[in-house]
């Protein structure tokens, strides 16, 4: 088994100017998800949304800048860990993430315990 | 391969480099297995086909070559692991399946083209039961994570045991440059762990269409060379023949696999004929059909009619059926266009491509005259995904060409020409500027 991040990138516009249904919508659709995880062979480690990247900040060196570290249209809005046997499961899960104005990414965990 | 010692046979010589090609993919599959890990792997592989050189002059060619090269590299790669156990401790593996896959997996390890059957005497048994993971290399080398570039690469690399060098030259880009492709498609097949497997059955469609692309895009590389001045790359096509033969007979009910086969053979039987003696480029209209590879066609034709049948026919088979129709019309004039147009429709519906709908649109040109086809290739233009593609205003100027629209007609010719850089290429749509300037 090996670690994956699924980093979730969405317009988040979308979730801004939604109303309290939409909202809902998409609280049941991460619920389902996280147990759907298991069911196709993985195992949902942790996971966080984030707040808006209006209240992100950024540093580069010293510099502190108020925003993001790259504007794109579609951004980072929260991501989950997982575990997962190889690429082919993480991908399948990773299908299964909602993430209905966007997409999502994912990335192997960098194994760093030298084992 | 390497040099030649002096006085070395050159029986053997030719036996190695045979083996080399018909053998490297089942001998890398195999070794990979032990090693899990590709680098180590070619290195082994290396290795074997050098000691072959020596052993085999001595004690001569060994009747199954690539049993004799298998056992060699594992052995070679057995060693490697005990002696570097610690340095491979920190080594990214590749991932074998736990379980093997529902299905999808193939039955045995005697599919027809590999060394795996055959009991040659003086064999220790277990070489006979050395498992063909040639299909679970093609599917890790073109897995959809990889782009399609790094697919192309590690096919030629790791299927076809070609250089990075070799594939370099092929593709025009520096050696460098490929080296770094191939490694780091490498290092995320066992980062991101791309699993060595054949994929279970109810994904298999959708790769084994992954894998049928990259051969398909080997054979139209080495077809018509974007650059440069040798029409066809003899080698690059020869591979990709061998390839789709060796899938076919690996996976002989996937209809797909035998479409690509047929396409590529019937496509092929035409390769004397495309240029002229002076390397001029001759259209299908002109060529001369006494000369067309008949093996090649009777093989592609026998092909296409496994690949039509049993449900509706994927795209490969359908353009096999296209170029057997092709093949099999005793002239240009007498080639059936009204059943061409209709595969043209039905290949349309499988497989959505503004070029298919190009191509239909030359073949309803011989069907309902220049005018409708002309209207077709308007929206085309409109459309724009084709812009750039040098075959679009070719087209359209060949049918204004007939309609006697010479300005016009040269007009386009001239946008084609900008958009080629293939000497015969260039060649032909200069001659064909001079004509309708000059009429």
């Amino acid at each position: 088994m090996a670690q994956y991040v699924i980093l979730i990138y969405e317009n988040e516009d979308a979730y801004v100017d939604a109303s309290p249904e939409v909202l809902q919508t998409a609280m049941e659709a991460h619920g389902r998800f996280a147990g759907q995880v298991g069911e196709h062979g993985g195992k949902l480690l942790g996971g966080n949304a984030l707040q808006p990247i209006t209240t992100a900040t950024s540093i580069r060196g010293d510099v502190v800048t108020d925003g993001p570290f790259a504007e794109t249209k579609e951004a980072l809005g929260g991501y989950y860990l997982i575990e997962a046997p190889d690429l082919d499961h993480a991908l399948e899960i990773g299908k299964l993430c909602p993430a209905p104005y966007g997409g999502v990414e994912v990335r192997p965990v960098w194994d760093t315990s030298g084992g | 391969m390497t040099g030649d010692a002096p006085g070395r046979d050159a029986a053997v010589t030719a036996a190695v480099a045979d083996a080399h090609r018909r053998e490297w993919a089942f001998v890398l599959a195999a070794t990979a297995r032990v090693t899990r890990d590709f680098d180590l792997a070619e290195e082994c592989v290396q290795d074997a086909y050098v000691a072959a050189l020596d052993a085999w002059s001595r004690g001569g060619i060994p009747r199954n070559p690539g049993a004799w090269l298998t056992t060699t590299a594992r052995r070679r790669a057995l060693d490697a692991l005990r002696r570097d156990r610690t340095l491979r401790s920190k080594l990214p593996l590749l991932i074998e399946p736990g379980p093997p896959p529902a299905a999808g997996e193939p039955a045995g390890p005697d599919s027809g083209t590999g060394p795996g059957g055959g009991n040659d005497a003086g064999w220790p048994a277990e070489d006979d039961v050395i498992p063909d993971d040639r299909l679970r290399l093609v599917f890790t080398c073109c897995h959809p994570a990889l782009a399609r570039e790094a697919q192309v690469a590690l096919t030629l690399r790791l299927v076809c045991g070609l250089t990075t060098g070799e594939i370099a030259r092929a593709f025009l880009v520096s050696e460098p440059t490929m080296a770094a492709r191939v490694t780091r498609a490498k290092k995320k097949i066992s980062a991101a762990r791309i699993a060595y497997r054949v994929p279970a059955a109810a994904e298999l469609p959708e790769r084994l269409d992954a894998v049928l692309t990259v051969v398909h895009l080997l054979y139209t590389t080495g077809h018509t060379a974007p650059d440069g001045d040798n029409l066809v790359r003899a080698d690059l096509v020869d591979r990709a023949i061998g390839l789709a033969r060796m899938i076919r007979a690996l996976m002989p009910d996937e209809r797909e696999a035998r479409g690509l086969l047929a396409l590529l053979l019937l496509t092929d039987a035409r390769r004397d004929t495309r240029a002229d003696a002076g390397g001029r480029l001759l259209l299908l209209e002109d060529q001369d059909r006494s000369r067309w590879d008949r093996g090649a066609i009777d093989e592609g034709t026998a092909l296409v009619a496994g690949a039509l049948r049993g449900g509706s026919p994927g795209r490969f088979a359908l353009q096999a059926a296209i170029a057997a129709l092709h093949a099999e019309a005793p002239s240009y004039g007498q080639t059936d266009w009204p059943q061409l147009l209709q595969l043209y429709g039905e290949l349309l519906r499988a497989w959505s491509s503004p070029v298919v709908a190009l191509n239909r649109a030359v073949v309803r040109a011989m069907v309902d005259g220049p005018q409708p086809a002309l209207a077709e290739i308007a929206e085309l233009e409109l459309d724009g995904r084709l812009a750039g593609y040098r075959y679009l205003p070719a087209a359209k100027a060949d049918l204004l060409r007939r309609l006697g629209r010479n300005a016009e007609a040269a007009r386009a010719y001239q946008a084609a020409l900008e958009l080629t850089g293939n000497a015969a290429e260039r060649e032909f749509l200069s001659r064909r500027i001079t004509e309708v300037s000059a009429g």
